[in-house]
């Protein structure tokens, strides 16, 4: 069964009274996309509910969600219940009556009455179209059954039913053909390349987004798409799709035959006209509208990607909700004269993990045109002005969007511009400050999305909000596309001046117990609470334990009270019950623990013997200098753990994780210091620590940097003379980050000491699950060296204790399990008829 | 007819009480449906269908509390009152759980 998204519980019905005396108008819309959706919440907001009585039909099942969003949904980096913006509960909490995968087919604008695929005739006052838009499927030979269906693995990208079906192709396809190098396109290419699939993208134009950036710019981008790895083939037509049950290639007007199990058309939309061409309505590209959203009939209304406005039909939300609000407006009375005038469409994106932004032309296009580029091929970035009359008309900017707050503005607003042209694309350093939140003039527009400037920002911190998050809830800003987040939350903050109302849940340490994490310890030792389940007894409102906050209040009663601590195995995460990490089928992995990265030939040995005897699916290198052995049956982990002999890496746990290490003085030509037996004896020491998020560390022996030091937790790396530097708050992973230098010391015991006393700390002050990489600028790196190296808060002593302590109480979890199990049927199967591994087995 | 005959006339006896620890789950097979019966610490039993219905993750290895249990793959959580997904996914299968003689009852 498909989940329906936003759906109410199974079983929930509401009832709806087609009361013949209900005095209120009938308002319906067609439509429950992010035009439709909007349009009812502008309505709501500015009490309709009490005039209309609504009906919003959907073609779609689903509640509203954002559309915008389906692209990181492809690529896994959204989960796609995040995006729900209504759910169903939402319509029926308003009293809306939502037919949800009901289409309609039809208007009847005599009698003023919708038909519906359902058999269904419901009259209206007024109604709205918002019927939106459709992938466009070129004609091509073979790309559609016999039925009129698309060929099975061939797919538009508009609606989460395909994103769906996409995603779920991924894990059985392995070549993909991408149709279409505009955004939608290059978002599909890049999200199946991450899911591992070879994708090819073929585009009729002669460069890729020629809708919105110009031919050099477009040269510049598809060397970026190339270079992630993406085929990509230019000018060129699909003429034919290959395959009879299932898409198996396609062909390309020039001959060549592209391979694929995977087709994604994306190749435009167009608008869903198809009601107002069966009603009667006038339809160019689009249905036709005037300044207040009318059609040619006097009750029916159009918005969003269906509407044709003077001429322009938007592919974009921000001009659809223009158009909400206004029609909301309308048809609420609260401004009978409100009228829709267009939209300057300045559109801000990443696509394949470029920075895009374009807004007005891209070319010149008269003699006295001023046209100002900047073009770095090498480093992917492309800026470009187009000035008339000192006004700017246009600008492209690629892979390097830092001016983009400043263009927008003298786009927007016919700013003056400065007299040095070259300062519009680039910061000439001469001490002139880039325009900071204070100085951006109160109308400047801060969310492009949903039209939120500056000044309305200030308004609603000014009318009580208390919050980045309640501002958000009440403006709006930040709940399209998301990219202007981090500016609103600065404005947020420089609006309120510091009075800024924290959410309290934001500082708890985990969700279940209201207690930001210094208190939660001092409750901890003060009422001796030594297992999860007495922190719950005690604590916890009305002592009510939560499965979200478990795992978390493990890892700090584990540092409270090293080996004192209670265990309780229903309050580990599963990765901590069994020491392994779970995989998508079930099976686990084991990482046998190989110091600094450092290994024997038996050891190698015995590993291989055990890979055959246990027929491990993959054998892999980490990217942590050690053996990965994946898809492991729960079952065999203890036989597997006695045949190694070897402790466990701890590559599942948020604890101390490996020290990473190059070959050091001892082997390279360039080697200041042992850094291998620096890494080995840290990892040694160190082992197993449980900790708020991952610690992962590397040594070097010199600054060329081999092992990534820079980078880690913390990195450590030699300079010569027995001295070493240390950095802290490194990352590499899904945030980079270059450590900080916390201090400079001499000799391997120095090294060891500063190392586990910045570990405590963090240990001690760091929130549940939050890297060294936030941590570190949060806590800021002068206070941290004033605590560590000065002792500022006569602390150091407390913290080499508190290290020592966890030391001292590690054990091996593979050797203490192996023997004997924890509890009854710790490693059981969980699913005991399904034959496991199903991951793929190389 | 003894008590444990009249459970297995409407249920089947999947394993022990003692087979599954507090505040786990443990996956049983019951007339050839996989069961995942779990034992909150404040005594109450619960089973549910055995594979996630988000991407069939093994439910008897996530966590639980009173109110919901939490899949270990992608972290859905399931009320016990309903199967009811509290996200809006798809719900899972609840089957009617008891204690007979320390045995596991599950009416499937
Ligand atoms: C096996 C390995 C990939 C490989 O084949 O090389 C790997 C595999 C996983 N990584 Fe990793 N990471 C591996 C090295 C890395 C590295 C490189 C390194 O350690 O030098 C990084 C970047 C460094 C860092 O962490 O800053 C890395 C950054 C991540 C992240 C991003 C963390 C972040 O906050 O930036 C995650 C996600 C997370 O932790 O939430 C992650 C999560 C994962 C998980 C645990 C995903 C999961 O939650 O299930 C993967 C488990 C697979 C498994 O079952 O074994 N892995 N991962 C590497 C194991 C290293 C080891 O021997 O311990
Ligand atoms: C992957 C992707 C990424 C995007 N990225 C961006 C971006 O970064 N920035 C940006 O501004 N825009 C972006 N867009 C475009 C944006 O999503 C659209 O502009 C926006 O959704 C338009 O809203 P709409 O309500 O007009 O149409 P839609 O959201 O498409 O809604 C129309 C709804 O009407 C329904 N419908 C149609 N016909 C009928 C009928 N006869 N009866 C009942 N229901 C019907 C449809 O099923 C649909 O649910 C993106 C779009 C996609 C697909
Ligand atoms: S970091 Fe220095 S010592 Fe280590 S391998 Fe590179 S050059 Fe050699
Ligand atoms: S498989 Fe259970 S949440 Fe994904």
């Amino acid at each position: 069964m498909r989940a329906v998204l936003g759906a109410r519980l199974a079983g929930t019905s509401t009832l709806h009274l087609d009361d013949e005396l209900d005095p209120r108008g009938r308002l319906v819309v067609v439509g429950n996309g992010m035009a439709g959706a909007r349009f009812v919440e502008e309505v709501l907001e500015r009490g309709g509910g009490e005039q209309f009585r609504i009906t919003v039909f959907g073609d779609e099942p689903h509640g509203n969600y954002n559309r915008i969003m389906l692209s990181p949904v492809l690529a896994g980096e959204s989960h796609e219940d995040d995006i729900v913006l209504n759910s169903h509960d939402w319509y029926c909490d308003n009293g809306i009556d939502l037919r949800a995968g009901v289409r309609v087919e039809r208007v009847d604008t005599a009698a003023k009455q919708v038909h519906a695929a359902d058999g269904s005739v419901t009259p209206y006052d007024h109604l709205v179209l918002a019927t939106g838009s459709y992938s466009f499927i070129p004609p091509m030979a073979g790309v559609r059954r016999d039925d009129g269906e698309l060929l099975p693995g061939v797919y538009g990208f508009r609606t989460i039913d395909e994103t769906r079906a996409m995603l779920e192709a991924t894990g059985r396809c392995t070549r993909a053909v991408v149709m279409g190098g505009g955004l939608l396109g290059l978002e599909a290419a890049r999200a199946l390349q991450g899911h591992g699939l070879q994708v090819e993208l073929v585009h009729a134009m002669p460069w890729l987004m020629n809708a919105q950036l110009d031919a050099e710019a477009g040269a510049i981008l598809k060397r970026s798409v190339e270079e992630l790895g993406i085929g990509v083939h230019l000018d060129v037509l699909a003429t034919e799709v290959l395959g009879s049950d299932h898409v198996e290639g396609v062909l390309l007007k020039d001959g060549r035959r592209l391979d694929c199990d995977l087709l994604v058309v994306a190749a435009g939309v167009r608008p869903h006209t198809d009601v107002a061409v069966r009603s009667g309505l006038e339809v160019e590209r689009a249905i036709v509208v005037d300044d207040q959203l009318r059609t040619d009939d006097p009750d029916v209304y159009a918005i969003g990607e269906c509407a044709q406005h003077r001429g322009s039909v938007y592919g974009l939300v921000a001009p659809a909700w223009e158009h909400a609000r206004v029609l909301a407006d309308v048809l609420t009375g609260t401004d009978p004269g409100a009228e829709y005038t267009g939209s300057r469409t300045a559109t801000k994106l990443k696509v394949v993990g470029v920075d895009v932004a374009v807004m007005g032309i891209n070319t010149p296009e008269r003699d006295d045109d001023e046209f100002l580029v900047i073009s770095e091929p090498r480093r992917g970035v492309h800026l470009s002005v187009v000035i008339r009359d000192d006004k700017l008309v246009g600008a492209t900017l690629l892979g390097d969007t830092r001016k983009v707050a400043f263009l927008t503005q003298a786009f927007d607003r016919g700013a003056p511009l400065p007299e040095e042209r070259i300062r519009l694309l680039v910061d000439l350093s001469d001490g002139v400050e880039e325009v900071g939140v204070a100085d951006m003039p109160a109308d400047s527009q801060v969310c492009n999305c949903n039209g939120v400037s500056k000044g309305d920002i200030c308004g609603a911190v000014a009318g009580g909000c208390g919050s980045v998050g309640e501002v958000m809830d009440r403006t709006r800003a930040g709940k399209g596309c998301g990219s202007c987040k981090s500016l609103v939350k600065q404005i947020v903050e420089w609006a309120a001046d510091g009075d800024l109302a924290e959410d309290p849940a934001a500082s708890y340490y985990v969700p279940g117990i209201p207690m930001p994490k210094p208190e939660l310890m001092r409750a901890i030792r003060e009422h001796d609470l030594r297992s999860v389940s007495a922190v719950f007894a005690a604590l916890a409102p009305g002592g009510k334990d939560d499965a979200r906050s478990k795992m978390g209040l493990t890892s700090l009663l584990k540092m409270v009270w090293g080996s004192d601590y209670i265990p309780e195995k229903d309050a580990e995460f599963i990765n901590d019950r069994v020491h392994g990490n779970i995989q998508r089928d079930g099976t686990f992995s084991v990482v046998p623990q190989m110091k600094g990265g450092v290994t024997t030939p038996a050891q190698l040995r015995r590993i291989a013997d055990v890979a055959e005897k246990y027929e491990v699916p993959m054998v892999k290198v980490t990217g942590g200098q050690r053996i990965d052995l994946l898809g492991v049956r729960k079952e065999d982990l203890p036989a597997m753990w006695n045949d190694l002999g070897m402790p466990s890496g701890y590559a599942y746990g948020k604890s101390f994780r490996t020290v990473k290490t190059c070959v050091g003085s001892d082997f390279c030509r360039f080697g200041l210091d042992d850094s291998t037996q620096l890494g080995i004896d840290l990892e040694t020491r160190f082992q197993g620590i449980e900790s708020p998020a991952k610690m992962k560390l590397a040594v070097v022996g010199c600054p060329r940097n081999c092992a990534e030091a820079y980078v880690k937790d913390v990195g450590v790396v030699a300079v010569g003379n027995g001295r070493w530097e240390v950095y802290i708050g490194g990352a590499a992973g899904a945030s980079v980050r270059k450590g900080d230098l916390l201090a400079t010391v001499e000799g391997r015991d120095a090294v060891m000491t500063l190392a586990g006393r910045f570990m405590q700390y963090y240990r001690e002050n760091a929130n549940w699950l939050e890297r060294t990489y936030d941590f570190v600028p949060r806590i800021g790196l002068e206070r941290i060296k004033a605590v560590l190296l000065e002792d500022s808060e006569g602390i150091c002593a407390d913290l080499d204790a508190g290290i020592q302590r966890s030391v001292d109480a590690y054990t091996d979890p593979w050797g203490q399990d192996a023997k004997e199990a924890a509890t009854p049927g710790q490693f059981r199967p969980a699913l005991p008829l399904v034959a496991l591994p199903k991951v793929p087995v190389r | 007819m003894s008590v444990a005959d009249v459970a297995t006339a409407t249920g089947v006896v999947v394993g022990r009480v003692d087979d599954v620890p507090p505040g786990e789950g443990r996956t049983f097979v019951a007339g050839g449906e996989q069961v995942a019966v779990f034992r909150l610490r404040e005594g109450s039993l619960h089973a549910t269908q055995a594979a996630c219905p988000h991407a069939g993750g093994p439910l008897a290895d996530g966590q639980t509390d009173v109110d919901v249990l939490v899949c270990p793959l992608h972290q859905y959580a399931y009320r016990w009152s309903d199967g009811a997904s509290t996200s809006g996914a798809a719900p899972v299968r609840v089957f009617p759980v008891r204690e007979v003689d320390g045995d596991l009852v599950v009416d499937v």
